[in-house]
């Protein structure tokens, strides 16, 4: 059915606009602000045009090189966080019972680790994977293998995917267990009936009813692996060297750390314009699906 | 459907006794690999627990897999803190400010996506959506300049108004799911009976989604009650959140093991409880009011 054009529903939408504009908008304009700008201390502050972001996108600048540096530790971590949450996500969801009184609590147990404040997480594994006091790091270091999260950059690098797999996981999971409860009963009975194997049930209606929750799985893990910070900055505080250095760690360490502030808005408005297109892209495909599904 | 033809029923028993062996297995496979994950899920937290009831001395002589003498002296020790007690406060006071807000704005605002066009709705819905895509880092700047500027820096506004910028576009979204699933011709019902708007909204709509509310404000709970680093930026001494208090703890008393753990299996509890109440929506939530 079409949606009545009715342009006083702006009135209704009006609050969320405010209250958005406020809370972002505003601050943002300082940032664009800053990234013109130069400062000499003292809050003075002369006009530097684009320099800053030709600087940011050359390669060859130090803080060019570090932009790149960064850029491509985020995008190889959202890569292989992804490949392995969402297999693994689907995996545990098929598992789940479809009803009965367990799916409560075991939703409740599968989704605890996203009620934990984030640096907690970083503390928690912080503790797990020290070789002398946590499980995790002992027992790697029990099987003969070199790990040490605060020396090792591979160590250091893994244990952040571990870490991400183990709090995120339970989203992907969730939301592939409500795509699945939604497909009808008559889907499977018609399976059964073809005396179609677990797999090609899978395969010819499970995964493709799961179109449109996967599509939302991935935009949604992809910007949060794209914009970890707290769990890094707790367990490694983006070390050893800068092996864990993610885009927001060294967005932070410039801004606040060295009060870099053109070079840190610069890079603001560059990192924040690449998930932007990112998320249109992503967009484009949900509403195009949300058309072909109605039409 | 659950009436299928006999036949059919008869099928599939057939396609199912083939080899029962093979029937088991395929029954306690699945089982296996889903305690094995849930094992591991729970490992990292059981390790938490166990560490907060253990002395540092005995934490760092031997790798015990449960306390031998559990005690519960820094759970004492952290409620009879004042500066503990009021960072919780804190913390629970912003998450509630920002949990009310972002309910109440986004509400008309989900009613007015899903029912009406109007003029740049869409582009409205993705600038919404953006924010919550947006990284917290890049606003830890401009965000620490804006409010020190109108003087809210280091309250529970300032932090509970901040979270707005990802919980407002959360909410927005889920209620949208939500009221999908409410038919318009009860909107045309109450308009034909006589209800005014707003009086239509709060009497029939509101009960109408009630379990999208809640779900909606355990989303808004959630995601502001683990968002930190805003909330550390944004504060400095009196609204300092329960998890800032933590990582503050560190440099003080060098490595407080047990207090640490201690401390973060506190931030669990409120999260823990607010979900049960939650359990049977849960799915739904996560993903978006939209299956």
């Amino acid at each position: 059915m079409e949606k009545p054009l009715n342009n006083r529903a702006w009135l209704m939408v009006a609050p969320v606009f405010v209250l958005v504009l406020f809370s972002a908008l505003l601050p943002m304009m300082t940032v664009v602000n800053y990234s013109l700008q130069d400062s000499m201390g003292q809050n003075q502050f002369f006009w530097n045009g684009d320099g800053w972001f030709r600087d940011l996108l050359n390669p060859s600048t130090e803080i060019g090189a570090r932009f790149q540096d960064a850029l491509s530790k985020n995008l190889s971590f959202s890569l292989v966080a992804l490949l392995i949450e969402v297999p693994l996500g689907i995996a545990v969801a098929l598992t789940l019972p479809r009803g009965g009184r367990a799916v409560g609590p075991l939703l409740v147990i599968i989704a605890l680790p996203m009620l934990i404040p984030w640096n907690v997480i970083g503390t928690m594994w912080q503790i797990f994977s020290r070789a002398d006091i946590g499980l995790f790091g002992a027992a790697l270091t029990g099987l003969g293998l070199h790990y040490n999260v605060t020396q090792n950059a591979i160590s250091a690098w893994c244990t952040i995917v571990v870490i991400d797999v183990w709090h995120w996981t339970p989203l992907v999971i969730l939301l592939t267990y409500a795509g699945l409860r939604a497909i009808p009963d008559a889907f499977y009975q018609a399976a059964r009936i073809d005396a179609a194997s677990r797999w090609a049930t899978f395969f010819n209606i499970e995964l493709p009813k799961l179109q449109k929750v996967l599509v939302i799985v991935v935009l949604l893990r992809f910007m949060q692996t794209f914009m970890i910070y707290t769990e890094p900055f707790v367990v490694t505080g983006g070390g050893p060297g800068s092996a864990t250095t993610f885009l927001s760690i060294d967005l932070v360490k410039i801004a606040l750390g060295q009060v870099d502030l053109g070079p840190a808005a610069a890079m603001s408005l560059v990192y924040n314009l690449i998930t932007l297109t990112i998320c249109w892209i992503f967009f484009t495909i949900m509403t195009q699906l949300d058309r072909r599904r109605y039409a | 459907m659950a009436d299928v033809l006999p036949s059919a029923e008869l099928a599939v028993a057939r396609s199912r006794s083939q080899s029962p062996a093979a029937r088991r297995a395929h029954g306690l496979l699945p089982k296996l690999g889903l305690a094995v994950y849930l094992l591991a899920l729970m490992l990292p937290i059981y390790w938490l627990v166990s560490m907060s009831l253990r002395s540092n001395e005995d934490i760092m002589s031997t790798l015990a897999f449960w306390p031998h003498h559990p005690s519960l002296q820094k759970y004492y020790y952290i409620l009879n803190d004042s500066t503990w007690v009021h960072a919780f406060g804190v913390s629970l006071t912003y998450v509630a400010l920002n949990t009310v807000i972002s309910v109440t704005a986004a509400l008309p605002a989900a009613y007015a996506f899903n029912r009406f066009h109007f003029i740049g709705d869409k582009y409205l819905f993705f600038w919404l959506l953006s924010n919550l895509m947006a990284p917290a880092a890049v606003y830890a700047m401009p965000f620490f300049n804006f409010y020190y500027a109108i003087g809210l820096f280091d309250t529970v506004w300032a932090v509970a108004l901040a979270h707005c910028l990802f919980n407002v576009p959360v909410a927005v979204w889920i209620l949208e799911g939500f009221v999908a699933g409410v038919p318009r011709e009860i909107d045309e019902m109450a308009a034909i009976d006589g209800y005014s708007f707003p009086r239509f909204f709060i009497r029939i709509f509101l009960p109408l989604i009630a379990n999208g509310v809640g779900v909606t404000a355990f989303f808004c709970f959630m995601f502001s009650w683990v968002e930190q680093l805003l909330a550390t930026t944004l504060t400095a001494t009196d609204a300092l959140p329960f998890a800032a208090v933590m990582s503050r703890s560190y440099s003080v008393s060098g490595m407080d093991w047990s207090l640490l753990a201690a401390a973060g299996v506190l931030t669990m509890i409120p999260g823990a409880i607010v979900i049960w109440f939650v359990r049977n929506h849960i799915a739904k939530g996560f993903a978006l009011g939209r299956v």
